[in-house]
């Protein structure tokens, strides 16, 4: 998506709320209001007793103190809920980039029967929406499968994502064939042509698959809620929002524990977007994080 | 069957289907089949039981759709998902337009708005519930800048505002995305028909009503379907912004209603039934927003 193109320039004689002034004080209007609840959650986190009103959104250094953090780890377990999260969004990216990688490569590359087929199949599954699946799903993977509480209930549901599939398969296309028939012709296998010619080559989709599809499982709340009941196998997202819920009401400080919470929750999507934000495109987050 | 009549057959490389087949395995398994048995629970009498005990689950034909729709409660949610739909549309097509307008030019920072924009986006929603609970708390930074005209009761357990609330978070939430989906768009709009304009001697705002409204239309019919599905599917906000969708039933959802009745209250059969309705009334709407289009 190319946004690079200048929209004509303003004429002299314009005044100035017509030109650029307005347009950066428009812009810089809504900036502020975008982050300042991020401002407010980090700067919140960090006061020993965090003002709900206004003196709040000013620092106050004589109440700085980490002991938000403290509190809500001993809540929380960070360090055990993170893991989880960890272990539930790896898990989701692995089996995404395997499974996308091998359907683009063969929609894209390879030449058989069904393949239009399978390919329509992919993006009808797209209209499925979720809270459809909800009820069957809980049944077969919580009554039927006994996976509730383990990793492998909270992955299966989002082990496949038709996003990583278009992605790739776009982006095979764009490499010559003659690079894969060379392989061919040495006797190479063809997953030793996806692995070793293939994979190499579509590097840069590979990040962009992984980030996206890093950023859905670690957001999500509704799945891995209904599947962990036992806290030391729940996401951050779901632990924070049980402490929300029923905890919080009980503890001195209630929204330093949550607000703190929160900045660990939200640091490494908005770590990676920042980091990486030229990757995203508009199209591409809006499927992959909503997912 | 000889070489050359299997190459017709299957292909060049039949080991697409070899390549393609996990994902296949895994479609049916976690789509289709549960797809499947969504609708067949919604026409049964359906309850949880410790696995392996076998039971009777009588059909019970349109039962579970009848509960449904005679349910005041369930009515209550899809009123307010109209309440999400009125609030969240206008407002997220009015200033996601203007932002991308303003950023659609040669401006210093750049980079900087799209990120701030897109922020809220990628972060959890559950982190940024925590935040808007402590600003629109009672005794929050809201009501401290509003003084005397904070609302009473506040914010969240108001029961006229409470979905209004959600609406706002949400649209706040979403708006990045779809500055970035006009922004796109605006590319698309030919710059001659701006030149025309200009030759004509339109006006700034003029010029934005009769050429850039309509060559955006197509962004706009889609921030109609996505909200449409986004409000069907709010869980998270009206769960823990609210409450569970409090102030009785106010803010409630479908989806957080299917929760409710289908996995704590235990009627699956009932929450399947829901499901099916809201994804027919979902996709109904997309696509009578296509049809629009197409028409156009």
């Amino acid at each position: 998506m190319s946004v690079e193109t200048a929209a004509p320039a303003a004429h002299p004689r314009r005044p100035w709320w017509t030109g650029r002034m307005a347009r950066l004080a428009v812009l810089t209007v809504g900036a502020i209001i975008f982050v300042f609840p991020f401002y407010y959650m980090f700067v919140g986190s960090l006061q020993g007793e965090p003002h709900a009103d206004l003196s709040g959104a000013v620092p106050n250094p004589a109440n700085f103190s980490v002991t938000n953090y403290g509190a809500i780890n001993d809540a929380l377990s960070l360090g055990r809920t993170l893991l989880n999260s960890g272990v539930f969004a790896g898990g989701v990216v692995l089996c995404t980039v395997v499974f996308g990688l091998l359907s683009g490569y063969a929609l894209a590359v390879l030449e058989w029967r069904g393949r239009d087929a399978v390919f329509a199949i992919v993006l009808l599954v797209q209209i499925v929406p979720f809270q459809l699946l909800m009820i069957p799903l809980y049944v077969l993977i919580v009554r039927s499968y006994g996976l509730a509480d383990s990793y492998l209930g909270m992955i299966l549901p989002f082990a496949i994502n038709p996003v990583a599939v278009f992605v790739f398969r776009q982006f095979f296309r764009t490499v010559p064939r003659e690079l894969f028939d060379a392989a061919r012709i040495d006797g190479a296998s063809e997953l030793s042509v996806l692995r070793y010619v293939a994979a190499p080559l579509v590097k840069p989709a590979l990040l962009t698959v992984v980030l996206l599809t890093f950023i859905g499982p670690w957001n999500e709340f509704l799945w891995p809620f209904l599947i962990t009941k036992q806290q030391d196998l729940q996401p951050l997202a779901v632990a924070l929002a049980n402490y929300m819920s029923n905890l919080a009401g009980r503890s001195a400080n209630p929204y330093g524990g949550i607000l703190a919470g929160a900045c660990v929750l939200a640091a490494p999507p908005v770590v990676l977007f920042a980091l990486f934000q030229r990757r995203f495109t508009a199209a591409e987050l809006g499927s992959g994080v909503k997912g | 069957m000889s070489r050359p009549r299997l190459l017709r057959f299957a292909g060049r490389h039949p080991v697409g289907v070899v390549f393609t087949a996990p994902y296949l395995v895994f479609l049916a398994l976690v789509v289709a089949y549960p797809l499947g048995l969504a609708v067949w629970i919604s026409f049964h009498d359906y309850f949880f039981t410790a696995p392996g005990v076998p039971v009777d689950r009588p059909f019970v034909g349109l039962d579970n759709y009848r509960a449904v729709l005679s349910d005041p409660t369930i009515r209550r949610a899809f009123a307010n998902i109209g309440i999400f739909l009125l609030i969240n549309v206008p407002l997220t097509t009015v200033v996601a337009l203007v932002l991308a307008t303003a950023l659609n030019a040669v401006i210093p920072f750049r980079t900087l708005f799209r990120t701030a924009f897109f922020l809220p986006y990628v972060t959890a929603s559950v982190a940024m519930v925590g935040v808007w609970l402590w600003l629109f708390s009672s005794g929050g930074l809201v009501n401290a800048l509003l003084g005397p005209l904070a609302p009473e009761p506040s914010w969240l357990v108001n029961r006229s505002l409470a979905m209004p609330l959600i609406a706002l978070y949400v649209t706040w939430k979403q708006l990045g995305f779809f500055v970035l989906l006009y922004l796109a768009a605006l590319q698309s709009v030919p710059k001659e028909l701006y030149e025309t304009a200009a030759v004509d001697g339109a006006g700034r705002l003029r010029t934005f009503r009769s050429v850039t409204i309509p060559g955006v239309r197509p962004a706009t019919t889609l921030v109609v379907i996505l909200a449409t599905v986004t409000g069907a599917n709010l869980f998270t906000e009206p769960y823990l912004l609210t409450g569970g969708g409090g102030p009785d039933g106010a803010s409630a959802s479908p989806v957080l209603i299917i929760y409710q009745r289908g996995i704590q209250q235990g009627e699956p059969d009932f929450a399947a039934a829901l499901g099916v309705v809201l994804m027919i009334l979902v996709l109904g709407v997309s696509l009578i927003n296509r049809r629009l289009i197409e028409r156009e």
